[in-house]
């Protein structure tokens, strides 16, 4: 095949911190990137989170300088709210079908003023701040649980792009035939409620698939409450509680009564390394979010009390182990090592009941908030890719890497690379190494195909240092 | 439906009235229960010690005399209303379908050649699934309106899940299930699932009590006014420890513990006489006077 035909262009699927990294990358080498999230913005679960460990920077804050970069990068073309739908042909030469949901607002002429999403009537339950739904007091002083979001929204006021979408499973004019306050307020009529999807097609010559994680439902922990517990949340949730963004403006209160929680336990291990119930391996981040997230409590709550359950402190990496030390000297989080074996409401409180393995008895904590660290596991998005790919998932549904060693970024397929928590629970310095480190196999690919490399134009796979492929 | 029946010790001795109104009930909404013309006991605890065959040799023979019997379906089904029991036997039905070098130590003790032919359900489960819930609750002659009652399940039919559970192990639903078919009023509560101490009871009763207890404590915050079980030693110790709570807790209020088939052939409008209600030490009579329920 002759290298000038190869098509020197990129698909990134997802646009999290690792896709983000690796968009840029590429990009400010020259080539073209095509970028696309299932999302209405860029960013992916890096967005949700309140601060980062071990410096405790603002997770909004870092990065913004790159996802603005992304926004309006000359050389990145995105796709936002948009799916693969399907990709043809191989390395050099890939035709990729991209389909973008209809937002129902025409972006092209909206200008983020935000007067729809003030308008809109509805207070509902999103999947941006984990569908939490808070106990607020009304004017007659009455409490009422209501969602944090509403049926127009963007994800956040740093959304890049930051243009509205209707979540049409909630908005009253697709479900109930009235309302239309959006359009009624929209200044520059935007608002277009027969818009429909649409598809578009891509060339490009490699990919790099950044397809992240979720989290283990809750519902599938019955032992802690099987998510029928208002006042038990996971920890994506407690990130969006303590986020100075979030639905409360950082200002810490529990869902059920909106009063601020004195007793908070985190759980560790809820469903990671687990083999006999649940997932057998470690979900590697948690450890650390809970310590920063414990921190971040006690900043807010001087005095509260943060109890950790954990199996073992995991805190490799730089500075990591120290931050940890730090939650517990200084912070005073009170760290219980041993399985919490059950959650249940009793009254306004939540009984959480342990072991303290280091002492032999048991421990029971009448808990005002619990935050679950429930496992990372493979996105939806990954096993949708890996049957469209014919690509290998192993049996969790993680990407399967062509070799775990020496080629972490590599697939079985030539042209197609990996990056971020696809493989595997990751934290963001090492999703964002891999974001790079994907964009290097790429750079380093297309150079190869410019005759600039050793040997003949090769796809990658095949020749990774010494060897090559067996 | 025809089904071989498995009594066990409990319900031939102190749960009599137990096994009368499993009977009796079953019978009422179409399951036919044919007792094993020759049983023995069932060990009444799972060896965990993996080269114990001979506590196996107890139950497995139990099963061939469910094969021999061969009242069922497709498969001989035996059945049992003991919770205990139907953990050892399922467990033992399942160790000798996997583990071929045991089951042929185990047959050459008990001189046969079973091979785990026959299909082990509990009473409960073939209540659900075979016969309904549904088709029990069209058979109810007097629902049991008003009975706000929590439904105990104890750990021997969901624990451990891969083995026996028929029901969710951290949220079960069967017992409720049933009891909401009859006209009663289920109350949910964090600890149905819960131990009760189990046989605790007899070596250190004074942790059966405190287990109890706790179990008692939040049905009845949670609103229930009595207890419901499938376990025989479960009631045991719920309904007997509530002697010491009522000694030892100022403000205790004693909940009576029925089984469910007490409660199902009074719903059922059998002649419910004889299910021995005068065995329970909590009087299990007056709530269902002052319900209407019990004329007795």
């Amino acid at each position: 095949m002759p290298a000038a035909g190869f098509n020197r262009r990129v698909l990134i699927v997802g646009a999290g911190i690792a896709g983000i990294q690796a968009a840029l990358d590429i990009a400010n080498s020259g080539h073209e990137v095509v970028l696309v999230d299932r999302l209405p913005s860029v960013g992916g679960h890096m967005h949700q989170l309140s601060e980062t460990f071990p410096t405790l920077d603002c997770s909004q804050c870092i990065m913004t300088p790159r996802t603005v970069e992304v926004g309006r990068h000359k050389n990145i073309k995105l796709y936002v709210y948009s799916e693969v739908e399907d990709i043809q042909g191989g390395i050099g030469s890939f035709r990729v079908q991209i389909r973008r949901k209809p937002a129902y607002v025409n972006w092209d002429v909206c200008t983020a003023c935000g007067a729809c999403t003030e308008a809109c009537p509805q207070q509902i339950p999103v999947d941006f701040d984990r569908r939490l739904e808070i106990a607020r007091a009304t004017k007659s002083g009455q409490l009422r649980t209501i969602g944090t979001g509403k049926a127009i929204y963007t994800l956040s006021p740093q959304a890049v792009p930051k243009k509205p979408v209707i979540d049409v499973e909630h908005c009253t004019w697709f479900q109930k035939g009235k309302c239309r306050l959006c359009e009624k307020v929209c200044p520059v009529k935007a608002i277009d409620y027969e818009q429909q999807p649409a598809w578009f097609e891509e060339q490009v010559g490699a990919i790099i698939l950044a397809t992240g994680y979720e989290l283990y439902p809750l519902e599938k922990l019955g032992e802690y409450g099987g998510g029928q517990v208002p006042d038990v949340i996971d920890a994506l949730a407690m990130e969006r509680l303590l986020s100075a963004s979030g639905p409360m403006a950082g200002v810490m209160r529990r869902p059920s009564d909106g009063k601020v929680p004195k007793e908070v336990v985190w759980i560790q291990c809820a469903g990671s390394r687990d083999p006999e119930l649940h997932m057998s391996y470690c979900s590697k981040i948690c450890c650390m979010y809970s310590a920063k997230q414990a921190m971040l409590y006690k900043h807010k709550v001087h005095d509260g009390q943060a109890f950790v359950f954990y199996i073992d402190i995991r805190s490799a990496g730089k500075r990591y182990e120290e931050f940890v030390q730090r939650a517990m000297e200084d912070d005073r989080v009170l760290f219980i090592r041993g399985k919490v074996s059950k959650v249940f409401r009793e009254g306004d409180k939540v009984l959480v009941w342990g072991v303290d393995t280091l002492t032999g008895l048991p421990v029971e904590v009448a808990a005002d908030l619990v935050v679950i660290s429930p496992a990372m596991i493979a996105s939806e998005g990954t096993r949708q890719m890996a049957e469209m790919l014919g690509l290998e998932v192993d049996e969790f549904g993680w990407w399967t890497e062509y070799e775990g060693n020496l080629s972490p970024l590599e697939t079985t397929r030539e042209g197609i690379f990996l990056a971020g928590t696809g493989t595997g629970p990751k934290d963001i310095p090492e999703a964002v190494s891999q974001g790079s480190g994907a964009a290097g196999k790429v750079l380093s690919l297309f150079a190869r195909w410019n005759g600039g490399g050793e040997g003949q134009p090769q796809p990658d796979g095949a020749d990774t240092g010494s060897g090559g492929q067996p | 439906m025809k089904v071989s029946y498995f009594p066990g010790c409990t319900l031939n001795t102190t749960g009599k009235g137990y096994d009368t109104a499993v009977r009796a009930s079953a019978a009422a909404v179409g399951l036919d229960l044919v007792e094993l013309s020759e049983w023995n006991c069932c060990g009444a605890t799972f060896p965990l010690i993996i080269d114990n065959m001979l506590e196996l040799a107890a139950p497995a023979h139990i099963l061939v005399s469910a094969r021999a019997q061969g009242v069922g379906g497709s498969a001989p089904l035996l059945t049992t209303a003991c919770t205990t029991c139907y953990n050892v036997l399922n467990r033992t039905n399942r160790f000798i379908r996997e583990h071929l070098d045991e089951r042929d130590r185990i047959n050459s003790f008990i001189e046969s050649d079973y091979s785990g032919e026959v299909e082990v359900k509990d009473i409960l489960h073939l209540l659900r699934d075979d016969i309904g819930f549904d088709t029990v609750g069209q058979k109810v002659q007097m629902p049991l309106k008003g009975l706000k009652v929590a439904a105990y399940y104890g750990c021997m039919v969901l624990r451990p899940p891969a083995e026996v559970a028929y029901d969710d192990p951290d949220n079960p639903r069967s017992l409720d299930d049933l009891m909401a078919s009859l006209g009663a009023t289920p109350v949910d509560y964090p600890h149905k699932n819960e131990c009760c101490g189990a046989y605790l009871a007899v070596k250190a009763p004074e942790v059966t009590r405190e287990m109890a207890y706790t179990i008692l404590r939040s049905a009845h915050s949670a609103g229930a006014e009595a207890v419901v079980t499938n376990c025989p030693l479960c009631q045991f110790n719920l309904d007997r420890r509530q002697r010491e709570m009522t000694q030892l807790r100022a403000g205790f209020v004693p909940l009576p513990v029925y089984y469910f088939s007490q409660l199902m052939g009074l719903a059922l409008g059998l002649d419910a006489s004889g299910y021995g209600w005068e065995r329970h030490y909590v009087d299990a009579r007056p709530l269902l006077r002052t319900l209407g329920l019990w004329n007795g």
